[in-house]
């Protein structure tokens, strides 16, 4: 399964490295040799962010067998719950200098803070926030699919239908979440300058910290026994639930699970690139995240970390170094790996990084029958 | 001065991963290494920040590569400073964090002396915290909704008051305007112009019913009720006119169904804000004939510095058919006043070239001279153009004197009484003129 | 009024033709010769009323564009093969072409020009231009054309031109300040009849009538507005149907390649893009080359379009998507990665920027039905999807292909022992749903922007569509796709744009918590799985 020497090596390679930078980038002069620039940290902590979508993607997609092209919505939901403590935070810094209201609600008009609004001036419960909203609309979603049995690409098309809705709706100005501009210009968050050297260090940190800890987390779930059953629903639903199981629960907890960790990733993100819009919602944004998994090696949880931390640094590069053509190398590199790593990065390690992940032939089979 | 090592970040970053190891490592020596200073006779780096891939990409495109033109007859006329100049291009890709993060780059990694960039005011707002941490200039070309002014960004568009409300004023007195629909995509551009426009005609006696706004999601393409429902509106009786703040690819769709519900301009004219001659290159324009636009300059200016740009363009791009733009006049203008700028303070140090930047006047290719205004915007003439068969604009009215840019507008309530202006000693974006304080932007 | 005035001065000289006649006609060519605006509008409308024999040429010319003035304030026309002639007498005039501007106009301009021409032209020979002349000077309003209305009506034979005189008579007097109450009130009752948008604005239009005129035009205006209301509600499910055809043709293709044959595939809507761009190729082509046939440029476009999209499609399919079957879910990785290469590809050929593909003007404008106002793009490209349909349907059924599609379909390993080549069938299936695709971008370039981005704006709609209707099921695409159009356009007027399109997309996924495989599931035996 997911050895514990990949999960060791994986955990201090995450966190060692954010440490390092992070240690590096704060301990050390500007002009010296070992000085880390801040461009780096906030580039790392953008990359440890999706690593966690990607982990919430390979989460469901590798052990639930649920193809999800909607993740980013919860990743965003995340994100938003976040921007609006953010935008509190502001206060009277804002450009029209109102205490309680966002600029661009002062800039529409409006006289007061709308009720959803309540609250998110206190750290704690926009916290809650960012774990409740897309757990709650995971649950709700959830529940309504996996009990009336849609699955495969049923399931996969209305996945990508919610975060198109969501994506049109925080579109509109007049849902109060700043329309396409989203939330931005932030200032503080627990009191200290987000643009601060020192607090995108301990962002950086803390997005490993909680990056090892969904890892961790997950990979609990899917050797327990739970996880097990979990892989027999994805490998043939229906036998499973002939031996008496009830694979709609098993994919419920999954799924709210995977949607928490990634409005966790979400919220990490958005202080450390200081802009949160309706664009994250957007149906690309899903399915690059299942492409990052795809890169890593499907339902290794490691791999997951690693495809997300390769395109995205590619992408990083690729845009400055062929601005022109970068897109044909992403694309090649898409297509290369789908038709010469069926395993991902990761099986280029040999089997036992990807042993019992997908590659056993049951998906296959179940979905070579389908009638699609 | 940051010289930054490569061996290190190296070291950190591949920590990452075993396998991003070296992949990783080439990027990072590839940033790190790029040259840092400012050692006389080393390039001067220009940062241009234009989306090249993604839904932006079809209005960007265009701007990067007026920029390398600029910047190629800048290096032939002797460089700047004695130096050369040396265009940064990266591609944002239409996708906003990921312009932050390649202003982060531009300003920090390459060392840009200026960037030139952004078309979308999201993308704006997502580049502005980092250009104002890190202290460097951006050029924003393109016309706005106002309601901003940072220290760090000289805006060369248009505010509303320089295009909106003249197209207005026009159509009320040529036309005899009296009943308006303000149509716009749903975001903030257009929000803004309306909410202005709304106050202003009002304030000018125009009823409440006899307004219709409505708003459009990004790209939409079923035009078919919208236009039908214009057309009842305008079955009122009164003279009725469609102001669009309509965006980008909606544009193609929406004139095409009103050419084909037959809306001739004749009868409800339709002035746009956002439809220039590059959007009119993708359509058939027969049946547009007389729809409006307002804009600060039209690739059928007749002077001779149009026509030697145009000239130059279209050698430059080696397409004899591609057209001239207003932000394209924006960034021509917005680059010559950067290198008069830096000629002034003779440096590129970005505090001295924004503080020697308020004053500087550089010829625009409408047939007068753009000023640098204290409130970092420029004075512009307002043209309003009609649509010709071609698909070029017949000049139908000019603004007889330059437009002074209001970035705070006077018709929405909580700006009314804010000013920007940065030179010393009020070095403030946002001044209220009644309480006499600096309410945002005040830089030390 | 001084306008009215004036007019009725100039008509009144004209009646009686006498030494200021040929003043007043040379006087108004001057000013058709100067730049302000106004000066020309007001030439424009002393000429229409000169009776001066040369005033429908220059009108003409200056409408066409064709009108050029010299420094000297003389007018020239500019023939069609580039040489000028006098416009005051119509002799060839050998003048330098660059001493010469062309007259500009303004929508003010124009206005006049139209009214002007209809004047002139409510006698013509040819019946169509009668009527649209009747109709521009319906909409021109203009009291000054009461007596040259009466003439033509006098002389007018074709009871349709007719009415249509009697309309843009009533609509003259009611803008005129000295027509009595009862004539008013006939006038009414002839807009009424007519009961269109126009007719409603120009009576919207009467302000400061005595109170009989006033009731009478509030009572028409009623009675306007309630026929109207029926219509509209016909209109909204006419422009579901056209918004349903257009998903329909987007979504045809992919009901092949994803429902026929399970490959979710994300390069798609590129297809349509090539189709879009081929349309274009055809129509440069045909402009360079044969510009004779170029009116049939989308009959040539849109087998060619098939061609080349099945092509692709069948090349996509031979290296790529074979290698991947059995592996449904990581064709759409695989297939997205290809489509950023293909926008990019054709970004790079093409320009970021968007092509101008022409409407034929047979597919321009509007017809109108009742209170319908049909365009006729929309409904070739509704007859167009029904037709695509149609064919569609009768290869899967009538050919030794599409029997053999159904056979893959419904069995794989069975059609495979039977004897069937199933990669052949796979690679012709899959061209053939990308060359249907192809053709809905022939089509779509008729209404939509011709950029890189254009299969993007549609690829999640047709996905919707195809699950919505039930996957492997044409009759479920047709209806979804219409079922989704009509549910839009009917939310857009009471929701808005954005929040209807947000109401259909919760409404699907609450639709398929009810039937989890659309409306109409497949039947059979592999679907227990």
């Amino acid at each position: 399964m997911i050895s514990p020497r990949v999960s060791a090596l994986t955990i201090a390679l995450v966190l060692g490295g954010a440490i390092l930078l992070a240690a590096l980038n704060q301990f050390t002069p500007v002009g010296s040799a070992l000085h880390v620039p801040p461009y780096v940290i906030a580039l790392v902590g953008k990359y440890l962010c999706f690593a966690m979508l990607a982990l919430a993607v390979d989460l469901v997609w590798g052990f639930g067998g649920i193809l999800p092209l909607g993740h980013a919505a919860f990743f965003a939901l995340g994100g938003y719950a976040m921007g609006m403590y953010l935008m509190r935070q502001i206060g009277t810094r804002g450009v029209y200098g109102n205490p309680n209201l966002p600029d661009f609600m002062v800039f529409l008009g409006w006289k007061a803070l709308p009720w959803y609004w309540y609250g998110f001036q206190w750290f704690p419960f926009a916290a809650l926030m960012v774990v409740l909203v897309p757990g709650v609309l995971a649950l709700v979603f959830g529940w309504l699919t996996f009990r009336s049995r849609v699955t495969g690409v049923y399931l996969s098309i209305m996945t990508q239908a919610l975060t198109y809705a969501l994506l049109l709706a925080f579109f509109r100005n007049d849902m109060g979440f700043g329309g396409n501009n989203g939330m931005t210009d932030f200032k503080d968050i627990l009191g200290f300058n987000v643009q601060a050297d020192g607090t995108r260090a301990s962002l950086l940190v803390l997005s490993a910290l909680f990056l090892c800890g969904a890892f961790l987390v997950a990979r609990f779930i899917v050797l327990s026994r739970f996880g097990k059953i979990l892989i027999a629903v994805r490998d043939t639903e229906s036998r499973t639930r002939f031996l008496g199981y009830r694979p709609e629960s098993y994919k419920l907890v999954v799924w709210v699970l995977s949607a928490i960790i990634a409005g966790i990733g979400g919220a990490l993100y958005v202080p450390q690139v200081g802009i949160i819009n309706p664009s994250e919602f957007s149906p690309a944004n899903s399915i690059e995240a299942v492409i990052w998994v795809a890169v890593g090696g499907r339902g290794t949880l490691a791999g997951a970390i690693l495809g997300a931390l390769l395109v995205n640094f590619g992408k990083t590069w690729f845009t400055s170094a062929l601005p022109e053509f970068w897109l044909f190398a992403l694309g090649a590199l898409f297509i290369g790996v789908t038709l010469l790593l069926p395993q991902g990065v990761m099986g280029l390690f040999g089997p036992r990084f990807v042993k019992a992940a997908v590659t056993s032939a049951p998906t296959i089979s179940e979905e070579e029958e389908a009638p699609v | 001065m940051n010289p930054i090592q490569p061996n290190l970040s190296r070291r950190g970053l591949a920590r990452l991963g075993a396998a991003a190891a070296t992949v990783a490592a080439m990027g990072v020596v590839k940033a790190a290494t790029s040259p840092a200073g400012a050692q006389s006779g080393e390039p001067i780096k220009v940062g241009i920040l234009h989306s090249l891939s993604g839904t932006m990409a079809i209005s960007e495109t265009t701007l990067k590569d007026v920029m390398l033109m600029l910047i190629e007859k800048q290096n032939k006329a002797g460089g700047l400073l004695g130096r050369k100049l040396e265009a940064v291009v990266v591609d944002p890709a239409s996708n906003w964090p990921l312009f932050a993060e390649k202003a982060r780059q531009l300003i920090s990694v390459d060392k840009c002396a200026a960037t030139f960039g952004c078309w979308t005011s999201v993308s704006r707002k997502s580049v502005l915290p980092v250009f104002e941490e890190l202290n460097s200039i951006l050029f924003y070309p393109v016309q706005y909704e106002g309601q901003e002014c940072s220290r760090n960004v000289f805006y060369t568009g248009a505010a509303p008051n320089q295009q909106a409300i003249p197209a207005v004023d026009y159509l009320w007195n040529e036309n005899k305007v009296k009943r308006w629909v303000l149509a716009g995509t749903d975001y903030v551009y257009p929000r803004t112009t309306n909410q202005i426009l709304e106050a202003y005609l009002k304030s000018r006696g125009v009823a409440t019913e006899d307004i219709m706004i409505n708003y459009t999601p990004f790209g939409h393409s079923d035009w078919q009720n919208i236009v039908a429902s214009i057309k009842k509106f305008g079955s009122a009786g009164k003279k009725t006119a469609v102001v669009s703040t309509i965006n980008g690819d909606a544009n193609v769709p929406f004139y095409k169904e009103l050419g084909n519900q037959g809306i001739k301009a004749t009868d409800i004219p339709v002035v746009a804000f956002s439809v220039g001659e590059e959007e009119l290159a993708g359509l058939d324009t027969k049946p547009l004939l007389g729809h409006l636009a307002a804009w600060n300059y039209f690739e059928s200016v007749d002077n001779a510095d149009n026509k030697a740009f145009i000239e130059e363009w279209k050698t430059f791009t080696k397409n004899p058919k591609r057209t001239t733009n207003d932000p394209m006049e924006a960034h021509y203008i917005g680059f010559n006043m950067w290198v008069k700028g830096v000629e002034k303070a003779s440096s590129i140090a970005p505090d001295d070239v924004i503080d020697a930047m308020i004053g500087v006047a550089v010829p625009n290719l409408s047939g007068g001279y753009s000023a640098m205004m204290p409130n970092h915007h420029i004075t512009k003439p307002v043209l309003i153009g009609e649509i010709q068969a071609d698909g070029q604009f017949n000049i139908v009215s000019q603004t007889p004197g330059l437009v002074v840019a209001q970035e705070w507008s006077p018709y929405v309530a909580d700006t009314k009484d804010l000013i920007g202006d940065w030179r010393s000693p009020l070095k403030c974006g946002a001044f209220n003129v009644q309480t006499k304080t600096c309410t945002a932007g005040k830089k030390a | 009024m001084t306008r009215c005035l004036a007019l009725l001065l100039l008509a009144v000289l004209w009646l009686s033709p006498g030494p200021g006649h040929a003043e007043a006609a040379d006087e108004a060519y001057a000013a058709l010769a100067t730049t302000n605006f106004d000066t020309i509008r007001n030439g424009v409308m002393a000429l229409s009323v000169s009776g001066d024999p040369r005033a429908q040429i220059v009108i003409t010319a200056l409408h066409d564009g064709k009108l050029y003035a010299r420094a000297d304030r003389a007018l020239f026309i500019k023939n069609a093969d580039g040489t000028f002639a006098d416009a005051l007498t119509g002799a060839a005039a050998d003048v330098p072409a660059t001493a010469l501007k062309a007259v500009r106009v303004n929508n003010a301009v124009r206005s006049a020009v139209d009214a002007a021409l209809g004047v002139l032209r409510l006698f013509a020979r040819d019946t169509s231009t009668r009527l649209a002349a009747a109709e521009a000077v319906f909409l021109a309003r203009d009291p000054a054309a009461v007596p040259a209305l009466d003439r033509a009506l006098a002389k007018e034979t074709d009871p349709t031109v007719k009415r249509r005189i009697e309309q843009a008579r009533a609509a003259a007097v009611l803008a005129s300040s000295d027509a009595s109450d009862a004539d008013r009130i006939d006038a009414i009752a002839t807009l009424r009849a007519r009961g269109d948008l126009e007719a409603r604005s120009t009576l919207g239009n009467l302000t400061g009538q005595t109170p009989a005129v006033a009731e009478a035009a509030a009572a028409a205006i009623t009675a306007i507005d309630r026929n109207l209301q029926l219509w509209s509600l016909l209109e909204s499910v006419y422009y579901g149907i056209s918004l349903g055809s257009v998903l329909l043709l987007a979504a045809a293709g992919l009901a092949i390649t994803f429902g026929v044959m399970g490959v979710i595939n994300m390069a798609h809507g590129e297809m349509v893009m090539i189709g879009a761009y081929v349309t274009f190729m055809v129509q440069q082509g045909i402009k360079a080359y044969l510009p004779a046939i170029y009116p049939a440029n989308l009959l040539i476009a849109i087998p060619l379009a098939f061609i080349v999209a099945g092509l692709i499609g069948i090349a996509i399919e031979r290296t790529l998507i074979r290698w991947l079957y059995g592996r449904p879910l990581e064709t759409l990785l695989a297939t997205w990665g290809l489509s950023l290469v293909l926008q990019q590809a054709v970004r790079s050929i093409f320009g970021a920027s968007n092509r101008d593909v022409d409407t034929p003007s047979w597919m321009s404008g509007a017809t109108e039905l009742g209170g319908l106002t049909l365009t006729w793009n929309r409904m070739y490209i509704i007859l167009f999807a029904f037709l695509v349909l149609a064919a569609l349907m009768a290869a899967l059924r009538f050919t030794s292909l599409g029997l053999r599609m159904r056979a893959v379909t419904q069995n794989r390993r069975m059609a495979a022992a039977m004897g069937i080549r199933t990669p052949w069938i796979d690679a012709l299936t899959f061209g053939l749903g990308s060359g249907v695709a192809g053709m809905a971008g022939v089509a779509l370039s008729q209404i939509d922007n011709v950029s890189p981005n254009l299969g993007q704006s549609y690829i999640i709609d047709s996905f919707m569509v195809v699950v919505f209707g039930g996957v492997g099921n044409l009759w479920g695409t047709t209806l979804g796709a219409l079922t989704l159009g009509i549910v839009n356009k009917f939310l857009e007027p009471v929701a808005g744009a954005v929040l209807g399109k947000i109401v259909v997309l919760i409404m699907l996924i609450l639709f398929i918590q009810r039937r989890p495989r659309g409306m109409f599931p497949l039947k059979g035996r592999a679907v227990e799985t």
